[in-house]
């Protein structure tokens, strides 16, 4: 008993004598407080495909978007496979801060002026506070500037006008894969007939999946709530618009590749108006490039970070 | 056991002495530099963690990689999403030895030249690096280390994708600046 216990107090005594190198790392460590660790990079950019993602830009900086929609490639060789009738939208995008983004831009498919707010209320984070994703609401306005298809009617400017209201809802479950939900609600002032819902439901969902650190698949699907619309747009049913893309990021460009049934880059136009029907080849590919530029130095926000403030 | 029991004591005392001589910060400083011909790249990270023993010249570094602050926010994004992947490695670490031409009494003013020795481990990769550096006593209780060296990108497998190979250093210079207190 004496000697166990003679041994024990030997052992104590000198399992705590001066530390080498490798001990003082450990220590180190365990001062360290865990950090709050946000999510991010959840998407490539601020769109999945044709609908927004979570992403907003940082702050100060300004996102330049160029999007193309072609035709049908089931028109042929004659058509090019779409590639002769394009259709084009140009955006700008700015972050006030690094959670509050707006953005305009001019479609030539309806000549259609837009602009949103995107607000990111809640960032998914892990450490020491946790949550489990990113919610970002938004919400744009868009003008169909068309000369009135009924110039003799007495026509108000308030029927040009389109609402969406969107709940963004995503999470980044590993470094590769996201998925998020979008439910939308699109308002439409003025519409075909009766029939047809003012206010449009639906229900987006949305998913990447990184193949290498600078190229990721992505998928998005927009499932209209039955019931809403049933006026035919020359001549075709409204479908739910299914896209697939790729994206590539090359430094502060992120290249976005896609087949889509969509015409439209506007959420009146993809989740309302698509038409075309994958099964029938009623594909259109397109494209979106992005250019980031930084307008204003983020150093501030380092002294910020420093005293623990990190939103 | 009476013997034992002092010796036990001794132990302890001892170890206690030696934990003066250890020196603290949780706010150094590490900045790293990339220069090229079309772009310059800087990250300050402040929240540095350091200590070292002045009793024995041992050293250690830890740091967050995601602490690193860039000049742009995507290239911040970049950093820690495809070049240092700090979901998998978040920490970068530095433990080694201080070598000074005579001991160094951290409470008596005065500035030292060293030479440094040790592991850095970035991206989950060590190496062993050596660089020179000093340390500067002002009496009252605060030991400035600066060191400045150079580590290549490839060195610690970070892989650098071809359309920003113009845009990144192949070396890399990185300043550390660390104010240390007594523990």
């Amino acid at each position: 008993m004496r000697k166990s216990l003679q041994i024990a107090l030997l052992l104590f005594a000198f399992a705590s004598f001066p530390a080498r190198a490798q001990d003082l790392l450990d220590m180190l460590n365990e001062t360290e407080e865990e950090p709050v660790e946000y999510a991010f990079a959840t998407f490539k950019t601020t769109r999945l495909i044709n609908g927004h993602s979570i992403e907003t830009n940082s702050g100060k900086e300004l996102l330049f978007l160029i999007s193309h929609r072609f035709g049908r490639i089931n028109g042929g060789a004659s058509e090019f496979f779409g590639l002769d009738n394009a259709t084009i939208r140009l955006g700008l995008e700015y972050g006030i801060t690094d959670r509050l983004g707006v953005g305009v831009g001019r479609s030539s498919f309806e000549k259609l002026y837009d602009g949103f707010v995107k607000y990111k209320v809640l960032q998914q984070k892990s450490g020491a506070e946790n949550f489990p994703v990113t919610v970002t609401l938004f919400a744009s306005t868009a003008i169909k500037t068309l000369e009135w298809p009924e110039p003799e009617r007495e026509n108000y400017f308030s029927s040009r006008m389109y609402y969406t209201f969107q709940a963004l809802v995503a999470r980044k479950f590993s470094e590769g894969f996201s998925l998020q939900l979008s439910p939308t609600l699109v308002h439409r002032n003025l519409v075909d007939s009766l029939a047809d819902a003012n206010d449009v439901f639906a229900l987006g969902i949305g998913a990447r999946q990184k193949i290498t650190g600078s190229l990721s698949v992505n998928a998005e699907y927009f499932y209209v709530i039955p019931g809403q619309i049933s006026s035919r747009l020359n001549g075709e049913e409204v479908q739910n618009a299914l896209s697939i893309g790729l994206d590539l990021e090359t430094g502060g460009h992120v290249f976005q590749l896609h087949m889509t049934n969509s015409r439209g880059m506007v959420e009146k136009l993809f989740v309302t108006e698509s038409t075309g029907n994958w099964l029938d080849g009623d594909i259109h590919f397109g494209f979106n490039i992005s250019r980031v530029f930084s307008l204003g130095s983020s150093e501030g926000k380092g002294e910020k970070k420093k005293k623990g403030d990190d939103s | 056991m009476k013997n034992l029991i002092l010796l036990a004591l001794l132990a302890v005392t001892l170890q206690a002495a030696q934990a003066q001589n250890r020196w603290f910060t949780k706010e150094g400083y590490v900045r790293f530099y990339s220069h090229t011909p079309l772009e310059d790249i800087e990250a300050k990270n402040y929240q540095v963690n350091s200590l070292v023993d002045f009793s024995t010249g041992d050293m250690a570094f830890s740091m967050l990689m995601k602490s690193f602050q860039f000049e742009k926010a995507l290239m911040e994004e970049h950093f820690n999403e495809k070049y240092v992947e700090s979901a998998k490695f978040p920490k970068s670490t530095f433990e080694g030895k201080y070598i000074a031409s005579s001991p160094i009494d951290p409470r008596k003013a005065g500035e030292h030249k060293v030479t440094v020795r040790g592991k850095l481990t970035i991206h989950g990769v060590t190496r062993d690096v050596e660089t020179t550096g000093t340390f500067k006593a002002d009496g009252n209780g605060t030991v400035i280390g600066t060191a400045v060296f150079t580590v290549k990108v490839a060195d610690y497998e970070i892989k650098v994708p071809g359309v920003v190979k113009d845009n990144i250093a192949e070396s890399i210079e990185i300043t550390v600046k660390t104010e240390y207190k007594p523990m």
